[in-house]
């Protein structure tokens, strides 16, 4: 039997959801591409010119093209962040989940703190600077590592108990080394969840704003992030600008998200409800 | 599932597989976190520190502002946590139902967990502006005044956590979604037959069996709420006056104004406060689960 029910309740959900979900999006780039005095007003009439190329240019000239500099630095920070934080926290989940030992504890221990506690800021910067870290690329990197290690680490852990031991024996059996057994074997198994963390991550590691606020001051260290924090003030008479930067910035956690949202989602409960 | 069985002499996991994760994570997050505990009972420069006891913590306490961010965490945890959790478990009973367009749906109400929360704070600073913005333009129209959502003191603190709520609740629901996924259809079978509404079925089926999702969602967004600082910040700066600041602002303000001691003391008293919160919460769930 059909019925009209599932259709009307979706109507209005949706119309519910395109007030409350698209409507803001659609604020964001409709200012973005409109001259600095019809975006002064902030409402939600069409252009009268549509001037998205002349914004976008205006914006990444801005600052002696400080835009670009942060693009080029919020990607090196990530993908570099990402790849170490990949292979680090495959290392931890696999041994974890596969050798038990007292270690493990105070590895879960350790693990558990990281996803509950902030960090301290002000120790880490003296330590930073005392190890000639402090507003270096290197050093903000590092930090990413650590901070979102934890996450990585269990969620790997968690994939990993689906994988049967038996393929480790076997390999072990053909004479395979350990490094092999998890560079050759396991590594390439875990490629559902790898694509997970490198997607979740990688958003996550773009869209900090704290962590590069406190220990990437300086404008050659400039990040995404911080260049919309610093246009906003700058720009408070120039709306479009300011829309327009957000517009570029919301852009690659979209191209992301058109991508990976499936995996996103799959990964994210499989990590999250089942432990 | 994982028998323990004797190890050969030499594993086939190496423990060194530990070591390169153990030290990056060990220097810069356990170390600094460790030491914070004698900062915070130090005047500090970064280059020397002179132990003065608990003065940090009784400043911390004696001046009214300080001791309002502590406050205002409370209440921006537990209203964030709040919402999330009957807004996200609503959604997601309404994204598992069969509705039109229902994955369409998933995504849309997903999307802004993954979009910049300083572009999101920046866009509803601008459309909660108390005359320009659309928020309060479109009330008008309707015939209702709308409030200085962000400069009334009354209120900023409120419609941060709403717009807070309004970026993560994406998330929440897709917990839900993963647990209303792991309950059995029987049980709802068995209920039609014995006659059961709709609602009876929600609140005897749904809400008892989604309940470890219930845990990680109340979970997340208490840690969340409590550790909030960037969509703070980039909305009200803790203003007007000190209306919103929480913990995460106020270690912000000390720190740039140089007060390394107090800032981490600040520190300090967040990490308490998480613990004292989640850790009974966390202890009480699992042994509840452990009888059942």
């Amino acid at each position: 039997m059909r019925s009209v029910r599932p259709y009307l309740t979706g109507a209005i959900a949706l119309a519910v959801a395109a007030v409350v979900f698209v409507m803001p999006f659609v604020f964001v780039a409709l200012q973005a591409v409109k001259s600095k005095s019809e975006a002064s007003r902030l409402d939600f009439e069409l252009p009268e010119h549509w001037l998205f190329w002349d914004n976008l240019v205006a914006v990444f000239k801005a600052r002696d093209y400080q835009l670009v500099l942060a693009y080029f630095n919020s990607t090196l920070i990530t993908v570099v962040s990402v790849a170490i934080l990949i292979l680090l926290s495959a290392m931890v989940g696999y041994v974890m989940q596969r050798r038990k030992t007292a270690w493990n504890r105070v590895a879960f221990a350790a693990l558990f703190m990281g996803l509950m506690m902030p960090p301290a800021v002000v120790p880490t910067i003296g330590l930073l600077q005392d190890i000639g870290l402090f507003k270096t690329m290197t050093g903000m990197i590092l930090i990413q590592v650590a901070y979102n290690l934890s996450f990585s680490v269990l969620l790997y852990r968690s994939f990993i108990s689906t994988i049967p031991r038996d393929l480790d024996e076997a390999a072990l059996i053909d004479g395979a080394k350990p490094r092999q057994i998890f560079f050759r074997v396991v590594l390439p198994l875990l490629k559902p969840v790898t694509v997970t963390n490198i997607v979740v991550q990688s958003i996550a590691i773009f869209n900090d704003f704290t962590n590069p606020l406190y220990y990437l001051p300086g404008k050659e260290n400039v990040t995404v992030q911080l260049t919309l924090y610093n246009f906003q003030s700058m720009y408070s008479s120039q709306y479009n600008l300011l829309f327009m930067n957000i517009l570029l910035v919301t852009i690659p956690p979209l191209i992301v998200f058109i991508f990976f949202n499936r995996q996103i989602v799959a990964g994210m409960t499989s990590g999250g409800v089942k432990g | 599932m994982t028998e323990t069985r004797p190890h050969p002499r030499k594993s086939p996991y190496p423990l060194w597989f530990f070591i390169p994760a153990a030290i990056i994570y060990g220097v810069l997050f356990l170390f600094p976190t460790i030491s914070s505990l004698w900062y915070s009972l130090t005047r500090w420069d970064l280059s020397t520190a002179q132990f003065i006891g608990l003065e940090n913590f009784q400043q911390f306490f004696s001046e009214p502002f300080l001791v309002k961010g502590l406050v205002n965490t409370l209440i921006y945890a537990v209203t964030t946590s709040g919402l999330k959790t009957v807004c996200g478990l609503l959604l997601a009973v309404l994204l598992t139902s069969n509705i039109f367009a229902r994955g369409f749906l998933r995504t849309l109400v997903f999307f802004p967990v993954l979009v910049s929360t300083i572009g999101i704070g920046i866009t509803f600073t601008v459309m909660m502006h108390p005359t320009k913005g659309i928020i309060n333009v479109t009330l008008e129209t309707l015939g209702m005044p709308g409030p200085g959502w962000l400069t009334n003191p009354a209120l900023a603190l409120f419609s941060v956590a709403l717009v807070d709520v309004w970026k993560g609740v994406g998330l929440a629901t897709l917990i839900f979604i993963a647990g209303l996924a792991a309950i059995s259809p029987d049980y709802y079978e068995a209920a039609r037959i014995d006659g059961a509404t709709r609602l009876q079925q929600f609140f005897r089926i749904t809400l008892p069996l989604v309940r470890p999702a219930t845990v990680i969602v109340v979970t997340l967004s208490l840690i969340g709420g409590l550790r909030s600082f960037d969509l703070i910040w980039a909305m009200t700066r803790g203003g007007p006056g000190f209306s919103s600041d929480v913990i995460a602002s106020v270690i912000y303000k000390q720190y740039q104004a140089g007060f390394y001691g107090l800032s981490t003391a600040g520190n300090v008293i967040l990490f308490a406060l998480i613990a004292v919160i989640i850790l009974p919460f966390t202890l009480w769930f699992n042994r509840r689960e452990v009888e059942e």
